[in-house]
C-alpha cells in the first residue's frame, strides 16, 4: 500500500459536465465499483430536462453526486469533497456544492474562450487562471489532449476519441481512491460488444487515466476509504425505479397473479415501464397506452379480468387519472397507482425531486374517496414498500397509492436483497363458484370489509359493477339517501381497517420520549437519519420517526406524537404531512420546508434541530 | 390466474337468461330497447359461454346497457369504455368483450381511446349507439349533430362540423366497419352476428332514435315512406341498388359515384360491393350529406369494410410466450439478485 494515502471515513464526489459527456455513466460506474469494494454508498444524479441542451451552456450541465464510506451512508452527501468538471459551465453551476477547501479536478480544455463565453464568464476571465479558486485545491488536466494522445493511431475519428474522455477522468478518480478497474472494463466489454475498436479505446483511456495519477508527479493526495462495517449478507446496487419494478414482479409472483402495467411515458416514472417491459418471461404484461387516462383505465380492465394491475406516472399524469381512481374506489378492485413525484405544479420541474403530491394522493378526488397511501423511504425500500402496496390492494380489494419521487427513482444504494422465500404471502380475495341457484352478491364483504374479486369466466358469478353508487351487498344502482351515507362511511371504514394489518409506528432513532421528535415521510429519510444521528452525537434530546403508511396512519401514531414536547416535520413541499398530523391528532407539529427541487442537506436539518432544541 | 377455469362445452342459454332483475330506465319509445332486444336475441346463437361474455360501457343513456345484461359487465366512466375493454381483452383474450358506447362517449370525450382501440385492432365488438344528441345530460348537440342544429347549448344553431363516424373509423385503421339501425331488427341481428365473427375490432354504428331530445333524426332512413329511396343496403358481391322498386343503382365513374336509373344502365355496370376494397369503402363512407357534397346519395347500411389483421391481444400474449420460450420462465431469485453482487462477511 502507498504510504501517502490519507485515511478517510467517507468521501463525496460530484461529477459534472455536458449532458453529452457521459457523466451519469461515469458516476454509476464509480458507484458500482466502490460498492463492490465494500463501501456503503448513496448516489444522486441531477440532470437537465432537455435530452441534449446546447453544449457548453449552464442549462446543459448534468451532474452525478455520490457519497461512499466506511460507515453507514444515508444520503449522497450535502456538499462534495471533490468536484470533477468537464467544462466551465459545469464549474459555474456546481461550485456552490463544493466544500470550502475541497478539490476541483478540471478538464482545462473545457475552459477555452468558447466554453467560458457559453458559461457566461465575463470576457477575458478564466476561473482556472484568475485566482478566484484559491480557496480550493485545483487540479487542471487537459483531458481532451491526453485522450487524443492515448488513442493516437487507433484509427478512430476525433468525435469517437472525444467521447472516451470520461473514461480518462474515471480512471484518474479510481487512482485517487485506489479502486480496481475490472468492473468497468467488464462493463465496457459488454456495452460495446459489437465494436471491439470502441472497447479497446475506452479501456485504453481508462487505464491511461489511472496511470496518469501514477506517472505524473501530481500533488493529488490519494485517499483510502475502507470497506464499511455493514450488516453481513449478499448485496447488490439498486436504484429506486428498478426496485419498484422488481417489487411488482415479486408481488405478482407471490400472489399467483399475472402482472399488468398500463402506463404512459413521463419523467421520472418511465424507467419502471422500461424495466417491466424487459420481464415478459415472468409473464409481465406491459401496455404503453395512448394517454394517462387509458393507462389507468386499461389497468382497471385488467384488474377486472384478474391481473395484478398497476399504473405508473408522475404528478401531471396522476392528475389526469383522478377520475379513474375514483372509479376504482367505487369498483373496489385491486389496483396499484404509482406516483414518482417531481416538482410541480403543472409541468413544474420534471427532472427535479419534490414530495408535494401527498395531499393529492390522500384527498385529491371528487366525492368521499379514501384509499391507502404508502411511501418509500430509500431507493431500495421502493421494493418493500411497493410490495406492501400490492399486498394491501389485493387482500383488501382497493386501489392503493404508492409514492416515490425523482430522488428515490434515480438515487442508488446497496441493497441486501431478500430471497423469494422470505417475502410475505399475498392472498388474493377471489370469489369462489357458488352452489347452483345461489345468487352472487358482488358487494358482500368479509371481516376486512373487502368485497370478493369475481373475475369473468366463472359460471354463476356474472355481475355488473360501475361508478354509480352501489346498494349495500347487491351492488345494484342505488340513489337511496340512507344507503349512500352508509356506503360512504363503509368505504371509509374499510380503508381505516387496514390499520389493523399494518405495523405500529416505531422510532427510528433516539429516545422514545423527550423534547423533540422529527417526523418525516418518503425520501427525506436519509437526510433526517443523518441529521438526527449528528444531533444525538452532540447530546441533543431528539428522536426520528419516519411514516411509511400515510393513509391510514399506524394506530399508535397519535400516542407516539404525544411523547414529545415538540414535533418537527421536514418536507420537500410547502407543508403537507404537517397539516395531516395537526388535523388528525391536534399535534403541535411545526413544518420545515424546502421546495427547491433538491433534497434536504443533513447540515440544514441539523441546524434546525439545534435551533429548536435551544428554544 | 390461481382459479382454474374448467373447459366445458358451452352451456346453452336463452335470451331470457340474459335478462337481469333490474328495471330498465330508458325513456319509453327509446331506440335502445330494440338494440337490447336484438343483442339478447342473437347472443345465444353465437356459441359463446355466458360466463365469458363481458359488456363494458362508458357514460350516457346507452351505457346503462350492461345493467340489463345478465353477463359480466362494467359501467365505467365517460369515454373510457374502450380503454377499459382494451386492458381486459389484452389480458383475457378468451373472453367475448362487447363495448357499448354512444356518439358523445366514443367520439367526443373518448375520441382518443376510440381511435387507438381501432388501430390496435383488439378483438372487440363495439356497438356505437349514434343518436346525434346528448340525451343523458338532457339535449345538447353532439359531435355527430348536424351543422346548424339548435339545442339547449346552441340556441343559434351548432357551428361544429360533424364527424362522419365511419369515415373516422376507416381513417383510424378500423378492420370492420358497419352500420345498422334500431328500426330494422333483422338487419341489426345480421350485422351483430357478422361483427362477432370478425377477428378484430368490429365497429357497428347503430342509428338510434332519441325520441325525447332528437326525435326523427333518422326518420328518412327508417320510415317506410322514404326508407327505400334514402337507404342503400350493401351486401358483399352484390350491385349497389336501391329504390322502392329497386329502380336505382350506383356506378363508379373513376372515383366518382353516380346515382343512375336502371332503365338506362345495366346492373352489370353497377358498382359491385366488395367488403375487402378499402378505397371503395372509403367512398362508401362518403355517402354522407354533411353539406359538403353537391350530389345526394342514399345512406348505406351493412358491412362497408372487412380486413384481416392480427389482433392486439394475440400479438401481446405471443410476445410473452416467446420470451418464456427463448429466455426460460423468469426466476424471481435471479431477478432479485441482479447481475453483480458482493458479500459482506460477518
Amino acid at each position: 500500500m502507498d504510504n501517502n494515502q490519507l485515511l478517510a471515513v467517507d468521501a463525496t464526489i460530484l461529477f459534472a459536465g455536458d449532458s453529452g459527456d457521459g457523466i451519469q455513466l461515469t458516476g454509476s460506474q464509480f458507484t458500482t465499483t466502490t460498492a463492490l469494494y465494500g463501501n456503503d454508498v448513496s448516489t444522486f444524479p441531477n440532470f437537465p430536462a432537455e435530452i441534449r441542451a446546447p453544449q457548453g451552456t449552464l442549462a446543459g450541465v448534468s451532474g452525478f453526486q455520490l457519497k461512499f464510506g466506511s460507515e453507514e451512508i444515508y444520503t449522497p452527501g450535502d456538499q462534495s469533497d471533490y468536484l470533477v468538471v468537464m467544462n466551465a459551465a459545469a464549474l459555474k453551476a456546481n461550485l456552490k456544492q463544493l466544500k470550502a477547501g475541497g478539490t476541483i479536478i478540471a478538464n482545462s480544455e473545457g475552459f477555452d474562450p468558447k466554453n467560458l463565453r457559453l458559461a457566461k464568464y465575463p470576457e477575458g476571465i478564466n476561473p482556472l487562471e484568475d485566482g478566484s479558486l484559491d480557496g480550493y485545491k485545483l487540479f487542471k488536466i487537459d483531458v481532451t489532449k491526453l485522450t487524443k494522445a492515448t488513442l493516437e493511431g487507433s484509427g478512430l475519428g476525433t468525435k469517437e476519441i472525444d467521447r472516451t474522455k470520461n473514461m480518462f477522468v474515471l480512471g484518474f478518480i479510481y487512482w485517487i481512491f485506489n479502486r480496481p478497474l475490472d468492473t468497468t472494463i467488464k462493463f465496457i466489454e459488454q456495452q460495446f460488444a459489437k465494436r471491439p475498436e470502441i472497447v479497446e479505446a475506452n479501456i485504453k483511456t481508462l487505464k491511461a487515466g489511472f496511470h496518469y495519477g501514477d506517472t505524473t508527479e501530481t500533488l493529488m493526495q490519494r485517499v483510502q476509504v475502507r470497506p464499511a462495517q455493514i450488516a453481513p449478507g449478499v448485496y447488490r446496487n439498486i436504484n429506486g425505479n428498478p426496485a419498484t419494478a422488481i417489487g411488482l414482479v415479486a408481488a405478482a409472483e407471490k400472489a399467483g397473479l399475472k402482472l399488468y402495467l398500463g402506463s404512459y411515458p413521463i419523467t421520472p416514472a418511465s424507467d419502471i415501464l422500461h424495466e417491466l417491459s424487459k420481464y415478459k418471461n415472468f409473464g409481465v404484461q406491459t401496455f404503453q397506452a395512448e394517454d394517462e387516462i387509458a393507462a389507468i383505465c386499461s389497468a382497471i380492465g385488467a384488474s377486472f379480468g384478474g391481473s395484478l394491475a398497476v399504473t405508473t406516472s408522475s404528478g401531471p399524469g396522476i392528475a389526469l387519472k383522478t377520475e379513474a381512481i375514483g372509479l376504482a374506489i367505487m369498483l373496489e378492485l385491486p389496483l396499484v397507482i404509482i406516483n414518482v413525484q417531481r416538482g410541480g405544479p403543472s409541468t413544474g420541474l420534471p427532472t427535479k425531486t419534490e414530495q408535494a403530491d401527498l395531499l393529492q394522493a390522500v384527498y385529491g378526488r371528487n366525492g368521499e374517496a379514501p384509499l391507502p397511501v404508502i411511501a418509500a423511504q430509500t431507493p431500495s425500500d421502493c421494493f418493500a414498500a411497493v410490495y406492501e402496496a400490492c399486498r394491501i390492494a389485493v387482500e383488501h380489494s382497493t386501489p392503493v397509492f404508492f409514492l416515490s419521487d425523482g430522488y428515490l427513482a434515480n438515487g442508488a444504494e446497496p441493497w441486501r436483497f431478500p430471497s423469494s422465500s422470505d417475502l410475505p404471502a399475498i392472498t388474493p380475495n377471489f370469489a369462489k363458484p357458488l352452489p347452483e341457484g345461489e345468487k352472487f352478491l358482488p358487494y358482500l364483504r368479509d371481516e376486512k370489509l373487502a368485497r370478493k374479486w369475481a373475475i369473468p369466466g366463472i359460471k354463476g358469478l356474472e355481475h355488473r359493477i360501475g361508478g354509480l353508487e352501489k346498494e349495500h351487498e347487491t351492488g345494484n344502482i342505488s340513489y337511496d339517501p340512507d344507503n349512500h351515507e352508509f356506503m360512504v362511511k363503509l368505504r371509509a371504514e374499510k380503508i381505516q381497517k387496514i390499520a389493523d394489518t399494518i405495523p405500529l409506528q416505531t422510532i427510528d432513532n433516539g429516545p422514545s420520549k423527550g423534547k423533540l421528535l422529527v417526523v418525516g415521510w418518503g425520501s427525506t429519510y436519509g437526510s433526517i437519519k443523518t441529521a438526527v444521528k449528528m444531533a444525538l452525537a452532540e447530546g441533543y434530546e431528539v428522536a426520528h420517526a419516519h411514516i411509511r403508511y400515510l393513509q391510514p396512519f399506524p394506530k399508535n401514531l397519535g400516542e407516539v406524537l404525544k411523547n414529545y414536547e415538540q414535533i418537527l416535520v421536514p418536507e420537500m413541499n410547502n407543508g403537507q404531512l404537517v397539516r395531516m398530523l395537526r388535523d388528525q391528532f391536534l399535534a403541535p407539529a411545526e413544518g420545515f420546508n424546502k421546495i427547491k427541487g433538491m433534497p434536504f442537506s443533513s447540515e440544514e436539518l441539523f441546524q434546525k434541530i439545534k435551533l429548536m432544541s435551544q428554544l | 390466474m390461481s382459479i382454474a377455469i374448467e373447459e366445458k362445452e358451452p352451456v346453452a342459454f336463452t335470451s331470457k337468461d340474459l335478462v337481469t332483475d333490474q328495471d330498465i330506465r330508458w325513456c319509453p319509445g327509446c331506440g335502445d330497447y330494440s338494440i337490447l332486444k336484438q343483442v339478447q336475441t342473437v347472443l345465444p346463437e353465437m356459441g359463446l359461454k355466458k360466463e365469458e361474455i363481458v359488456f363494458i360501457s362508458g357514460i350516457g343513456c346507452s351505457s346503462r346497457f350492461p345493467y340489463y345484461m345478465e353477463t359480466y359487465g362494467m359501467h365505467s366512466i365517460h369515454g373510457r369504455a374502450t380503454a377499459v375493454a382494451s386492458g381486459l381483452k389484452a389480458t383475457r383474450p378468451e373472453l367475448s368483450v362487447w363495448v357499448i358506447t354512444g356518439d358523445g362517449d366514443s367520439m367526443s370525450i373518448g375520441g382518443n381511446h376510440f381511435i387507438h382501440m381501432l388501430r390496435r385492432n383488439f378483438n372487440l365488438n363495439v356497438l356505437l349507439f349514434n343518436n346525434e344528441i346528448y340525451g343523458l345530460t338532457k339535449g345538447q348537440y353532439s359531435p355527430t349533430s348536424e351543422l346548424g342544429k339548435v339545442t339547449k347549448s346552441t340556441p343559434m344553431g351548432s357551428i361544429d362540423h360533424p364527424f362522419n363516424p365511419l369515415a373516422l373509423v376507416l381513417g383510424a385503421e378500423g378492420t370492420f366497419v358497419s352500420r345498422t339501425m334500431d328500426r330494422d331488427p333483422i338487419h341489426m341481428r345480421t350485422i351483430l352476428k357478422r361483427a362477432n365473427e370478425h377477428q378484430g375490432t368490429s365497429l357497428v354504428e347503430i342509428y338510434q332514435n332519441c325520441n325525447v331530445f332528437n326525435d326523427g333524426a333518422f326518420e328518412i332512413f327508417t320510415e317506410k315512406s322514404s326508407k327505400a329511396q334514402q337507404t342503400l343496403m350493401v351486401e358483399n358481391g352484390q350491385p349497389l341498388i336501391f329504390g322502392a322498386t329497386k329502380e336505382k343503382g350506383i356506378v363508379l365513374d373513376g372515383f366518382h359515384p353516380r346515382v343512375v336509373n336502371l332503365e338506362n344502365v345495366s346492373t352489370n355496370d353497377l358498382w359491385i360491393h366488395d367488403e375487402r376494397d378499402r378505397v371503395k369503402a372509403g367512398i362508401l363512407t362518403r355517402f354522407f350529406d354533411d353539406g359538403s357534397s353537391v350530389e345526394h346519395y342514399p345512406r348505406p347500411f351493412g358491412v362497408f369494410y372487412v380486413e384481416d389483421r392480427f389482433t392486439y391481444e394475440t400479438a401481446f400474449q405471443a410476445q410473452i410466450q416467446h420470451a418464456i420460450e427463448t429466455k426460460g420462465k423468469g426466476n424471481l431469485d435471479a431477478l432479485l439478485k441482479g447481475n453483480s453482487t458482493w458479500e459482506v462477511k460477518a
